[in-house]
């Protein structure tokens, strides 16, 4: 688990996290989003007991970052921004070396070793010096580096960068495993549809501070307003004396459909539903409008950079 | 402890093996070590068909030592290169991200740093060191006895543990390995200067002199490591990526520490003075017991060294220096040569040269001035004991007007100095090296300017205008 209060870092005159508060429960995964320099970075170095916080503080695995870093970093497996691997050793060597970083035994590391570089699809290039590998397989080699000691909590920094899209996928079917089996889970990521996957919850930073938070619906409703649907006919409806039930505003009309903004639907789509089948309208297709992450984002960030212009 | 140092030795182990297996690192180190004997082999021979021409047999009998410490140097520069990319190295490629980020603590990475550091040019200078051995034994070249052996062993060992030491706290503090790489010169330069003094006392046959340099060596080494140690942050590693000499920030920041909020002189040395003068207060306490172990040493070299030469002495002897303390200027004369500011200004100097010695000694240096100059005194009555002349009144006359004051001045310049050196290998967290520098430079100034430099010109004046009459009237009567 993973709590933050106030969680602050200031390097001399410049504030590059201010006033994070985070709260990761295990089983959950938290996206931090933000554009590079926000201090995503920061955040999760501070989380791995490598930078001290200026104000705030920070609870880790159930231990205080400050008071207990070397637990903290016991307990946290890391994926950094620059995978940060040793070129002239082969992956076996590698992992064995981490693996007695974290003092696993002999027979657990041979094991946890061969079942990552196996699940990776490194195990035929494992005795291969990594200065051979591609850039996927280093990300991969350096993520079977941040799980080898099996921690409770893992700190992802861009977890599929580089990778083809058949590897990205493995590496977030591990990262959605991992999460099943009650792992603390942070990621930093610039590839919006894969946080859209697998984060619980988003955070939004900018200029080290935390914008928004919450989970994809929340942010969703809280940027864009309540979810639009379209619903199209096979044939041409006359609405007259059809009236929209409470919470649900009517957007656009034309003979053939209609564009409804819905406050709450899990209760006003049945309705509107039961409503058009009574007036025998002929509906061919409800759907909700496609909102993506992506606009929640470019929004957000498009208003914060507005503010800062108008301050 | 054992799972501890397991750690350590794991960190080191990696290292070793990633530098072996580095063709760029290993070839220059092997073809160097190995090339270097023999070329040494080669002048030494030239050198013995040279020297038996003129039966110059105190060089030859020195020639195989001396050649056996510049080969044990040499390597040790070559291989330097694996202790100042250590940490900067790993910075660079981004490998230290997730060395930080392991359950390792600072002590198991640095000292497993530093042991592939020492070990790899220890091993290419003893190799060196033994393939010369043989290929001078083979030209059957007189061989150094077994104590010059083991010294040789020492003084490597001690060049080398210096060198690295000071490398890796360079390779902490560097933002590039080139940076570091330049930085190397302030290592390899003094060291060779050092190692020339050791050459002079290795021709000379001055034994003693050269345990001292190891002991020193050894003490600089140590407290480097400390320094290294105490100033490792993982966050510094981590956030420089450039260095930037920033002199408006230097000054800011050295100011600040310098006035500490002071409005007015008065407050300065109530407040500020006051607390910079409480904080040396233990090291004052030191250089008290110092300046006695000092006082006895003197006292007790000149009895031991010469007093036998004054005893041995013949009468006519004894009639000379007798002849030439009468040739000696008049105390009138000096007394109108030697003025208050030329005293002010020799005082001060000897407290700015212990204070610099000091720091780029952590201290040591700056102690042993210190030692050297207190040692004078017990040096000096001791001598005129031997001389059949009473030391005491000729002190209380001579000395102890202007001693009162220049003394606890100079005790006070130099309890200032070992705390900085103090402070130097002591943690302190939350600061960078360069911080923790610009402030204790700050407390030296602030006790200099506002404590050593009155104290001084006080004692000068009593020096030039003062003690020179009571002294007349004392040597008169």
């Amino acid at each position: 688990m993973i709590e933050t209060q106030d969680l602050s870092k200031q390097f001399h005159d410049f504030m590059a996290v201010d006033g994070v508060n985070l709260s990761v429960q295990p089983g959950q995964i938290l996206a931090l989003l933000g554009q590079n320099g926000a201090g995503k970075t920061t955040t999760v170095r501070m989380l791995t007991a490598l930078l001290h916080p200026s104000r705030g503080w920070a609870r880790v695995a159930g231990y205080d970052v400050v008071k207990n870093g070397h637990d903290v970093r016991a307990s946290v497996g890391v994926l950094t921004e620059q995978h940060g691997l040793y070129m002239r050793m082969t992956a076996i060597e590698y992992l064995d070396y981490f693996g007695q970083v974290y003092s696993l035994s002999p027979s657990a590391r041979k094991a946890r070793s061969n079942n990552l570089l196996e699940y990776f699809g490194l195990a035929e290039a494992a005795r291969r010096r990594i200065g051979e590998y591609s850039k996927g397989m280093r990300q991969k080699l350096a993520l079977a580096r941040a799980m080898i000691h099996d921690p409770g909590v893992l700190l992802l920094d861009e977890p599929t960068s580089a990778m083809d899209p058949e590897s990205a996928r493995l590496v977030r079917d591990e990262i959605a495993r991992l999460k099943s089996t009650s792992r603390t889970i942070v990621i930093c990521s610039h590839n919006l549809t894969e946080v859209e996957v697998l984060a619980d919850k988003i955070a939004i930073i900018y200029r080290g501070r935390v914008l928004l938070q919450g989970t994809l619906d929340e942010l969703k409703s809280q940027v864009l307003g309540a979810p639009e649907y379209e619903v199209k006919f096979s044939e041409a409806w006359d609405s007259a004396g059809f009236e929209m039930p409470d919470g649900v505003d009517l957007l656009s009309q034309t003979p053939t459909s209609l564009k409804v903004r819905v406050k709450r639907p899990e209760e006003s789509n049945p309705q509107i539903l039961n409503m058009l089948s009574s007036k025998s309208a002929s509906v061919m297709a409800f759907q909700e409008e496609a909102r993506t992450l992506e606009q929640v984002y470019l929004k957000v960030m498009t208003e914060a950079r507005g503010q800062e212009h108008v301050q | 402890m054992f799972s501890k140092l397991k750690l350590v030795w794991l960190v080191a182990g990696r290292e070793l093996r990633d530098q072996f297996r580095d063709w760029r690192v290993l070839a220059p180190m092997v073809i160097l070590t190995l090339c270097f004997p023999f070329l040494m082999n080669e002048f030494a021979k030239q050198t013995v068909d040279f020297l038996n021409q003129y039966n110059a047999n105190l060089i030859l009998e020195r020639l195989v030592p001396f050649s056996i410490m510049i080969i044990g140097f040499f390597p040790i520069t070559v291989s330097l290169i694996v202790a100042l990319e250590s940490f900067v190295g790993e910075k660079e490629r981004g490998t230290i991200e997730p060395m930080l980020s392991a359950p390792l603590d600072d002590w198991q990475l640095y000292f497993g740093k530093l042991l592939v550091g020492v070990a790899t040019p220890l091993l290419a200078s003893y190799l060196s060191i033994g393939l010369y051995l043989y290929l001078a034994s083979k030209q059957q070249l007189q061989m150094p006895p077994a104590p010059v052996m083991i010294q040789l062993f020492f003084l490597t060992t001690a060049h080398a543990l210096l060198m690295v030491s000071a490398a890796i706290v360079i390779s902490v503090q560097s933002t590039s390995v080139k940076a570091a790489n330049l930085l190397a010169s302030f290592i390899v330069i003094p060291v060779a200067i050092l190692m020339q003094g050791e050459a002079v006392m290795l021709f000379w046959g001055n034994e003693q002199v050269l345990w001292l340099a190891v002991a020193g060596v050894m003490i600089i080494a140590l407290l480097l490591i400390r320094v290294g140690l105490a100033h490792f942050q993982r966050e510094y590693l981590l956030g420089r990526e450039i260095d930037v000499i920033n002199l408006r920030w230097i000054w800011l920041t050295f100011w600040a520490s310098f006035l500490d909020g002071a409005g007015s002189l008065g407050s300065w040395y109530r407040n500020v003075l006051g607390t910079a003068f409480r904080r040396i207060l233990p090291a004052m306490f030191f250089m008290v017991v110092i300046a006695g172990v000092s006082v006895w040493m003197g006292y007790d070299w000149i009895n031991q060294n010469v007093a036998e030469t004054i005893a041995k002495a013949s009468p006519g002897d004894l009639e000379k220096v007798k002849e030439r303390v009468g040739d000696l200027p008049d105390l009138a004369e000096i007394r109108n040569s030697i003025s208050a500011p030329f005293l002010f200004l020799n005082n001060t100097r000897a407290v700015a040269v212990i204070f610099l010695a000091g720091l780029f000694s952590f201290s040591v240096l700056g102690i042993l001035l210190y030692m050297v100059n207190i040692s004078l005194i017990g040096g000096i009555y001791a001598l005129l004991q031997l001389l059949g002349i009473k030391p005491l009144p000729i002190f209380l006359a001579g000395v102890a007007p202007h001693g009162v004051f220049e003394i606890p001045a100079l005790m006070i310049g130099s309890a200032v100095v070992l705390y900085i050196g103090a402070a130097l290998v002591t943690p302190q967290t939350g600061k960078s090296m360069g911080e923790v520098i610009i402030e204790l430079l700050a407390d030296w100034a602030k006790i200099f300017v506002g404590l050593v430099v009155p104290l001084l010109a006080v004692a000068a004046l009593i020096e030039a205008y003062i003690t020179p009459g009571i002294l007349l009237k004392v040597i008169g009567n």
